[in-house]
């Protein structure tokens, strides 16, 4: 099958998923003031959930460039690992310029199905992936924008939890074939439950609108479970070498 | 005006430099068995903090603080069981909406019922 085809259907049910969160988004941009057309340019530039809700409610309250930036950063630095294990998926050859349009791309949900992928990941491939769910994330925040007066505060509420539960179905059905998989799902939110309940670490939550939590949780995570299977392997080498001699 | 188109310009190069920079540089494959065990687990450990605990407070009505509610804990558990029986994307995030928007109408009307 064409990898650009392959890609559009694997990338679709994101778009989906997406209209509702970028409707919300929309929704609340208006309400703190911005135009359906600032709202929607966000969303075409930023292509982020979490940093761009962040971003509008430090905008709305006048905060100065740097806090916007730092924040900005702090919580959407979780891209940067993500960009980073895309670099050991792609080619080495491809050139800089592709590269430089995927990495526009790289939200939670792209990159987690792109990682996904068993093999390398072309450029055809991640042009399609990406494509819908740009559309569905744009077109969700212009409609919300519009439709801001139509819905109750209760109704706008309760489509917070779409992102969400986006990312449990995104988690869940490989945790459930892999132990391992499951065991990194369940270290990185025990962390990130003590990062917001624990007195005294529940600081890190509090600053940069809880992105050094999630940083700080899933990078302890992937660690720890990097390191029990690195335990795991040198013993079994070691056996092995045990039973060669 | 200013500001705001300042801000937006601000916010969309922060996050892009963020995304551009590994995958726009590093051309190594890195060998450490430890480091792609790392990598390998990211996006799970990402997703998995970025979920819990926030999901529980996602459902708070627009304009008031966050909070624990009983329709994003119900909304939850039922998107757990979903997702654990391999439904799709678009499938969990609807259903999960549509049953915190249930709750959120029932749950007055029981308290209601429960105070006669």
């Amino acid at each position: 099958m064409n990898e650009f085809v392959r890609g559009i259907k694997r990338g679709f049910p994101i778009c989906l998923g997406y209209i509702p969160v970028s409707f919300t988004f929309g929704l609340i941009a208006v309400k703190m003031g911005f135009s359906p057309l600032q709202a929607t340019l966000i969303s075409l530039t930023n292509m982020a959930s979490a940093g761009q809700f962040a971003g509008i409610r430090l905008i709305e309250g006048g905060a100065p460039y740097i806090e916007l930036v730092i924040t900005t950063f702090v919580i959407n630095l979780r891209y940067f690992l993500m960009s980073l294990s895309l670099s050991q998926k792609v080619n080495p050859e491809m050139p800089f310029y592709k590269r430089a349009i995927m990495a526009y791309c790289i939200t939670d949900e792209v990159f987690a199905l792109a990682a996904m992928e068993p093999d390398e990941v072309s450029f055809p491939f991640f042009g399609g992936l990406m494509i819908t769910p740009i559309l569905g994330w744009t077109s969700g925040t212009l409609l919300g924008a519009i439709a801001s007066n139509l819905l109750s505060p209760m109704i706008q509420g309760c489509m917070g939890i779409a992102l969400y539960c986006m990312f449990i179905a995104i988690i869940i059905p490989p945790a459930r074939k892999s132990r391992k998989v499951a065991l990194a799902v369940v270290v990185a939110a025990a962390l990130s439950c003590i990062f917001k309940y624990v007195p005294g670490i529940n600081m890190l939550s509090k600053v940069g609108g809880g992105g050094w939590a999630i940083i700080t949780s899933a990078i302890l995570g992937a660690a720890i479970c990097a390191t029990i299977k690195e335990v795991k392997r040198r013993r079994r080498r070691a056996m092995a070498e045990r039973r060669a001699a | 005006m200013n500001y705001i188109i300042v801000c937006m310009f601000l916010m969309f190069l922060t996050t892009y430099l963020i995304r551009v920079i590994p995958i726009g540089f590093v051309r190594k494959k890195m060998e450490n068995e430890w480091i792609q065990d790392f990598i390998y687990y990211i996006p799970f450990c990402v997703l998995s903090a970025m979920t819990f605990p926030d999901v529980l407070y996602s459902t708070t009505a627009t304009g008031v603080e966050p909070h624990i509610t009983v329709s994003a804990v119900i909304a939850t558990a039922v998107a757990v069981i979903m997702a654990w029986r391999k439904r799709g994307l678009v499938a969990v995030a609807l259903v999960a909406v549509l049953v915190a928007i249930i709750v959120e109408l029932a749950l007055p009307v029981l308290m209601t019922m429960m105070a006669r």
